[in-house]
């Protein structure tokens, strides 16, 4: 009895190599795209991330254990919009990988069909800090993104393996139903609270404020990158006295101490909100980080009985 | 407004949003127009002013945004016209109530191709409709021009030194940088040092990037894979100034850094990364002179890392390289060096705090007419970030020269450094040298450093 139970257990084990040996490798550079993938390649990929959900995805750094996870993917998922300018060059350069190479047929940027805000018009230049020419690369956290990711993804899947074609599809059908449920819950959750005013610390959030109606009147960072200063914070804290702002976003990476300040001055409540997938414990996946975020944002409103 | 009248404004821009997505697979249109219709009786007056109002927002934005686009593709002198991608009738409802995040567009110009939609609950994966295409990549007439950067190292020196005398303030170097892909199989990164004493290659090399075999190679002049300092520009130093070490063994500031081939090979194992490096060059660097032609250097390198957790990793190197020197007829220099890195940087806490250890040993055995020299070298340093703006670093130099090792270098340093941004530095340092003459000086030194163009990749 026990041999055949241990000879079940040697068969699923090989089995389950064998599976793994037909997978397609996938890396995708946060763990919001790994998140999507998943939902679309299931069995039939298997994914990893580089970037943490906790991190700060501007400031990750280029470790050779990182090249070793390019070395042998079979598709790089990237945000783009220079998000990862900083790291990823360096990593795919080094990959010795040349297919995800940015011209190479498995290097896909999540950002090419998504809804992208804050295009810099006119002349931009460092003076307004550390700006992203080509768009907010925070766009992942308008649900409505998810999908347009969720669906190039796809494509990109089904030109790796066409015969899985459909199953990829069957995929996204369901996830793109169950994204549509689960926006009608967040936007159900939120409706009360349109044109709510919030302060946010960097400018990671103009998707999901967008999304979901609130209106960001301010910023803790005086320009993006560029840390707090004494002078902006106490003109934040008259406009949101003036404007009656009691919401503070800020990220898990940020430093509480300025925010928290703030909040005193102003009896506003920091929430910390998840800008990722993994961003914290319970955030596991991409739904998981909207019922997080929007649970957070509703309580903080409640509580602090913002109009 | 009242309670009431927002959640019907809502409603109605939802309706809206969801009748510009009804092409989607977003199929929730007549459940929102549904609930939506008993609020509409309100105040409907006032709702169809509003929307009107949007309407006509949304059509001058459009507008402008249909001349600007194709004024851009009659720049790049595309054959085809410029059509305005079609356009949601309103915005998103947050839109609805102006949000003050400058330059935040509803909706940017992008390409005019739709992506195809599969059949939403069905799940027959027949394509149908279309989804409006948003972003695109940023258009621009100089698209195929390289990254260039610029990178300006202020340096200023005060107090007593007999021995290495340098300027009390000098623009010491501004590196221009070009970087570029070049066609499918190959990159290019070029670097032109301007100095006071002119302008000259630092370095520019081509990457092949896309060898068969896990191969990397490297062709054109480069700093030489040997150990950690000697491989870095000077603006990527945690010092203002090179170790004693690599004054004595490895030529200065400038280092090893030559016209060769480097090759390099992933060794693929379960437990870490392991690099290995081949290198050869012309020969005529640091301390490497040719005679004949064929007097060419040797360089190898094996590198391991490994990562202890997601904090905290440690990065090992042994180099080897080995050339023809000016010391006799047929003499060369051997140098041997083994490098060890230890970082860590809590992810969390990524942007305030960080530490690196690091120390790298040299011995250099150097062949001369009258007695070989075999001389010992090393620097041991490290680097604290201990606010988002401010790092602190100490290193210890401790170098034998490498035609006599009898005579031995040594001394202290002490860095603080503060970053303004990413893109601008300020450093002071403070160094005490017991040179082997018997003299010791104290000086003080400080820098500015600054980048302007392209945003470059942060040093591992």
């Amino acid at each position: 009895m026990k041999s055949r139970i241990f000879g079940a257990a040697l068969f699923s084990v090989l089995l389950a190599s064998a599976n793994a040996f037909a997978q397609i490798k996938v890396v995708a550079t946060t763990q919001d795209l790994e998140s999507i993938a998943r939902e679309i390649g299931g069995t039939k990929v298997s994914v990893d991330s580089l970037a943490k959900g906790y991190q700060d995805p501007h400031f990750v750094e280029a470790k050779p254990s990182f090249i070793l996870k390019l070395h042998s993917t079979d598709l790089l998922i990237a945000v783009g919009r220079e998000l990862e300018i900083g790291w990823l060059p360096p990593l795919i350069n080094q990959a010795r990988n040349p297919r995800i190479q940015p011209n190479g047929d498995r290097y896909l940027d999540a950002s090419q069909t998504a809804k992208i805000l804050e295009i810099p018009t006119g002349q931009i230049t460092r003076a307004m800090g550390d700006v992203h020419p080509s768009g907010n690369p925070h766009y992942w956290l308008g649900p409505d993104n998810g999908r347009r990711i969720a669906q190039l993804i796809q494509k990109k899947l089904s030109e790796i393996s066409p015969p899985d074609a459909a199953f990829f599809a069957q995929r996204y059908a369901d996830f793109d139903r169950r994204l549509a449920d689960a926006e009608k819950r967040w936007q159900a959750a939120m409706a009360p609270y349109k044109g709510v005013k919030v302060v946010t610390y960097h400018r990671s959030w103009p998707n999901f404020t967008d999304a979901f109606g609130l209106e960001v009147i301010g910023y803790v960072e005086p320009k993006p990158g560029i840390p707090p200063s004494p002078s902006h914070t106490l003109e934040l804290i008259q406009e949101m006295k003036r404007q009656n702002v009691k919401i503070i976003i800020i990220e898990p990476y940020f430093d509480r101490k300025t925010p928290d300040a703030i909040a005193r001055e102003t009896g506003a409540q920091v929430i910390v909100l998840a800008p990722s997938v993994g961003g914290e414990k319970e955030v596991t996946d991409y739904f998981k980080l909207f019922d997080y975020d929007v649970n957070l944002v509703v309580n903080a409103i409640k509580q602090t009985g913002t109009k | 407004m009242t309670r009431r009248s927002i959640r019907c404004a809502s409603a109605c821009a939802a309706m809206t949003f969801s009748s510009w997505l009804s092409t989607s697979a977003f199929a929730q249109t007549p459940a929102a127009a549904a609930a939506a219709a008993p609020q509409q009786t309100t105040d409907p007056q006032q709702i169809r002013q509003e929307l009107d109002r949007l309407r006509q927002e949304f059509e001058t934005i459009r507008d402008s945004y249909g001349a600007r686009l194709a004024a851009l593709e009659a720049r790049l002198g595309s054959s085809q016209p410029a059509p305005v991608p079609p356009l949601p009738d309103a915005p998103a409802p947050a839109a609805a109530a102006p949000t003050p995040s400058a330059g935040q567009s509803p909706r940017p110009p992008g390409q005019t191709e739709g992506v195809e939609v599969p059949s939403g609950a069905a799940g027959a994966g027949g394509p149908q409709g279309t989804l409006p295409v948003y972003g695109g990549a940023a258009a621009s007439s100089k698209v195929f021009n390289p990254d260039m950067a610029v990178i300006g190292n202020f340096i200023g020196t005060t107090g007593e030194n007999t021995i290495e005398s340098a300027p009390s303030l000098e623009m010491h170097e501004a590196e221009v940088t070009f970087q570029a892909v070049v066609d499918p199989y190959a990159r290019a990164d070029v670097f032109l040092s301007a100095t006071p004493e002119g302008l000259e290659i630092e370095e520019g090399f081509l990457t092949l990037t896309s060898l068969p075999g896990g191969l990397l190679a490297k062709v054109g002049k480069m700093k030489e894979q040997f150990g950690k300092a000697n491989t870095m520009h000077a603006h990527t130093l945690p010092w203002i100034d090179v170790p004693i070490v690599m004054k004595n063994f490895l030529g200065g500031e400038e280092g090893l850094n030559d016209s060769g081939v480097s090759v390099s090979k992933l060794l693929l194992n379960p437990w870490f990364f392991l690099e290995a490096t081949g290198e050869v060059y012309q020969g005529n660097s640091g301390p490497f002179q040719t005679q004949e032609r064929n007097d060419v250097s040797w360089l190898g390198r094996l590198r391991g890392y490994r990562d202890i957790n997601e904090s905290t990793n440690l990065d090992l190197g042994m180099s080897f390289t080995r050339g023809h020197n000016d010391a006799g007829l047929d003499t060369t220099t051997r140098l041997f060096g083994v490098d060890a890195t230890l970082r860590y940087r809590p992810l969390r806490r990524a942007i305030y705090r960080r530490f690196m250890a690091r120390t790298e040993l040299m011995w250099s055995h150097r062949g001369q007419d009258i007695g070989d020299v075999s001389a010992f070298g090393m620097y041991a340093s490290g680097d604290y970030q201990f606010a988002r703006r401010w790092f602190g670093g100490v290193r210890f130099d401790r170098s034998a020269r490498a035609a006599d090792a009898n005579l031995i270098d040594q001394g202290p340093s002490v860095v603080v450094t503060y970053w303004p941004s990413e893109f601008s530095q300020i450093r002071g340092q403070y160094r005490r040298t017991n040179y082997a003459e018997g003299v010791t000086s104290n000086e003080a030194l400080f820098q500015f450093l600054f980048s302007i163009g392209a945003h470059g990749a942060h040093v591992f």
